[in-house]
């Protein structure tokens, strides 16, 4: 969960950074500031402002993300799920059960989440091919429904939480081997909304 | 006459021929050509019109190319277009031994229907002939058959036909099910269509980052000839079945803000799909299934929590509950009088297939139990009383058909690829389903004996066939 959550921040704060450097470059040239660059630890307030000094260059400064993080930093929907920042959740043979490693990343996309209040997020429910494809309709609508249970007890509003199912009708790996089946019987996150 | 409305954009050209068949046809037996032999049924001697073969043996018949009497490329390409339709339609039934085209293709194509060289076709051992004739009129062309016993050198059956020459393939379906009526007193089915969800275009879901394809419903022949793809909104559309008129599909679609709904096309009415069942963001529905009647339609719905069959009226009304389990129910089929659904439930610990009284009230009774998965219960028409359904038989499905009077079961496929998805022809002498045994999800149709394989879709893959009626 932190090296996630890192992960994230990371990206977030480049992103920033990204954004501060284009914004700087367009300032030509740097005018001079009242106030100096911001200062190691100490606090400004107690002292009186320092006489004015000519300022030659002026690094610019990442500015580390608001505490309560807007999604904008995420960039858009598509970018935000093409980076899978909810991770998948997998199961086994006709089963909507959450293993113990499934619920420890439910517990990671709650967090995840809660961090983005915004967020408005489709569970989608998947099979694979070993199944018939109409019942394998109801049971990613069990897979979906049961991640979505899930989640709610973890404190995420149930209004957030679409569910769909697509039976066998989309596969992400499309081999015909265990692996392929394992990759395919999940419950996939889409953010909708942010 | 009802043609006229169930014909419009979409088969239009199937309208004119159908109305011209109706306003124009001859009553069977009724002189149309100065004839040296009388219209069979003229003839008084009992069963004469009737081609039988050689003691129990089918009969044997031939159907050579049609006659071009007029003599352009189109009447000629429509000539021979309706010769080998027909040889097709009526090899279909497995009524006739239909001898081989190209064993005939020496004898000269009569200079008219009436012109025939029986010593030919008795030299070849056919018991019957059909020689037709193409002409071509201001409107159309007009298409002249007669069915010959070779023995009798007399017309069993003789009629003839107008209508347009957009699809001559009309023409053959048609004078094949009045074939059939006449001769063997059988339904035949080669008017019937499919229809099916394909993939064919190979597009892709829009809105989304995943690459998936989208599927739309399409319907063709009951050969598969002249598919046409009946809906186009770029989403997730499955499981057609045909409304009892034919002039309906219901489907699966996910075209609404992606979420499955059903919903009910007028496919020659161009009128915007009805959502019967009142889909939402959380109210999801699947897997309709017309009574037979046509008045209702069963399906699986998740309003109450988890998977559950319910039955509503076509537009939605009287709404009810079939099912009450916290399993999975799905995949609900109707028994052909209509009192009965049949359904796949896995409270069993497996999905297995399940009967319960249409009002809901009775126990589910469990009617599997060899099979480790069983799926897509498809009731049979009278007069055969079967389900068939899709059986686990080793790494894939196979087509299984349970007569639900013994309670025996046989397998119609056998493990040829993946079979899935049985659906019953009108007659219930055959069955189509998909299979994987060609590499990419095919459509295919058998005999009820599990003979007479025919492929009915090529392009891309193709899934969830349902038979009109």
């Amino acid at each position: 969960m932190p090296r996630h959550r890192l992960t994230v921040l990371f990206l977030a704060i480049a992103l920033a950074a990204g954004g501060a450097g284009s914004a700087c470059k367009k300032k030509s040239p740097p005018i001079a500031r009242p106030t100096p660059p911001p200062p190691p630890d100490d606090m400004t307030a107690n002292r009186p402002p320092a006489p004015p000094e000519p300022v030659t260059e002026a690094p610019p400064v990442a500015v580390p993300p608001e505490p309560s993080v807007s999604s904008a930093d995420m960039g858009s929907l598509d970018e935000i799920n093409k980076k899978g920042i909810l991770a998948p959740v997998f199961f086994e043979f006709d089963s909507a059960e959450m293993s113990s490693e499934g619920q420890a990343v439910l517990a990671k996309n709650a967090e995840m989440m809660k961090q983005y209040p915004t967020w408005i997020v489709s569970v989608e429910g998947h099979c694979d091919e070993r199944g018939t494809a109409e019942y394998n309709l109801a049971l990613g609508e069990r897979r979906a429904l049961s991640v979505r249970q899930y989640l709610v007890s973890l404190g995420i509003a149930a209004e957030r939480l679409r569910t769909v199912s697509y039976g066998k009708e989309f596969p992400f790996d499309p081999g015909h081997s265990e692996t392929a089946w394992a990759h395919n019987r999940r419950a996939n996150f889409v953010v909708t909304a942010k | 006459m009802t043609h006229r409305s169930i014909l419009q954009p979409a088969v239009s050209l199937c309208a004119a021929i159908a109305l011209g068949v109706v306003a124009m046809a001859a009553v069977p037996g009724t002189p149309q050509q100065p004839s040296a032999t009388p219209p069979a049924q003229e003839q008084p001697r009992e069963g004469s019109s009737k081609i039988s073969g050689n003691g129990n043996a089918k009969p044997k018949l031939a159907v050579p190319d049609f006659l071009a009497a007029t003599p352009d490329a189109e009447t000629k390409a429509i000539a021979a277009t309706i010769g080998q339709v027909l040889w097709a339609d009526l090899d279909f039934e497995r009524e006739y031994y239909m001898v081989p085209r190209d064993t005939y293709a020496s004898i000269p194509v009569p200079a008219s229907v009436d012109a025939v060289p029986f010593d030919r076709w008795r030299e070849l051992g056919a018991d019957g002939v059909v020689i037709g004739a193409v002409r071509k009129t201001a409107t159309g062309v007009t298409v002249q058959v007669k069915l010959y016993s070779v023995a009798g050198q007399t017309a069993a059956f003789s009629k003839e036909y107008s209508g347009t020459a957009a699809n001559p393939r009309v023409f053959a379906h048609t004078i094949s099910d009045e074939i059939f009526k006449q001769q063997r007193n059988l339904t035949g089915v080669a008017r019937t269509k499919l229809t099916f969800s394909s993939d064919r275009d190979g597009e892709r879901m829009k809105g989304t980052v995943y690459d998936r394809k989208i599927k739309e419903i399409y319907i063709s022949d009951y050969d598969g000839a002249n598919p046409r793809r009946i809906t186009v909104n770029r989403s997730l559309n499955i499981n057609p079945v045909w409304s009892s008129d034919g002039k309906a599909i219901a489907y699966t679609s996910y075209r609404r803000q992606n979420f499955p709904d059903i919903f009910i096309q007028r496919i020659y009415d161009g009128t915007p799909p009805e959502s019967p069942a009142h889909g939402t963001d959380r109210i999801h529905n699947f897997l309709p299934a017309w009574s037979p009647d046509g008045t209702k339609l069963a399906f699986m719905s998740n309003r109450d929590g988890n998977a559950e069959i319910y039955v509503m009226d076509a537009n939605g009304g009287n709404l009810r509950r079939i099912t009450r389990h916290p399993n999975i129910d799905a995949t609900p089929t109707w028994s052909p009088a209509g009192n009965q659904i049949a359904f796949t439930s896995d409270r069993s610990g497996s999905p297995q297939i399940y009967v319960v009284d249409a009002d809901g009230l009775g126990q589910p009774q469990r009617i599997t139990s060899d099979d480790s998965w069983a799926d897509r219960a498809t009731w049979s028409p009278a007069p055969f009383n079967e389900i068939a359904y899709a059986a686990r038989n080793g790494p894939g499905f196979d087509i299984k058909i349970r007569d639900m009077t013994t309670g025996q079961s046989h397998f119609l496929t056998n493990g040829e690829g993946s079979n899935e998805s049985p659906a019953f022809s009108p007659t219930g002498r055959h069955i189509a389903f998909a299979s994987t045994r060609l590499g990419n999800q095919q459509i295919f149709v058998v005999a009820r004996d599990g003979n007479g394989l025919h492929q009915v879709t090529k392009e891309g893959n193709n899934y969830t066939p349902n038979w009109s009626r």
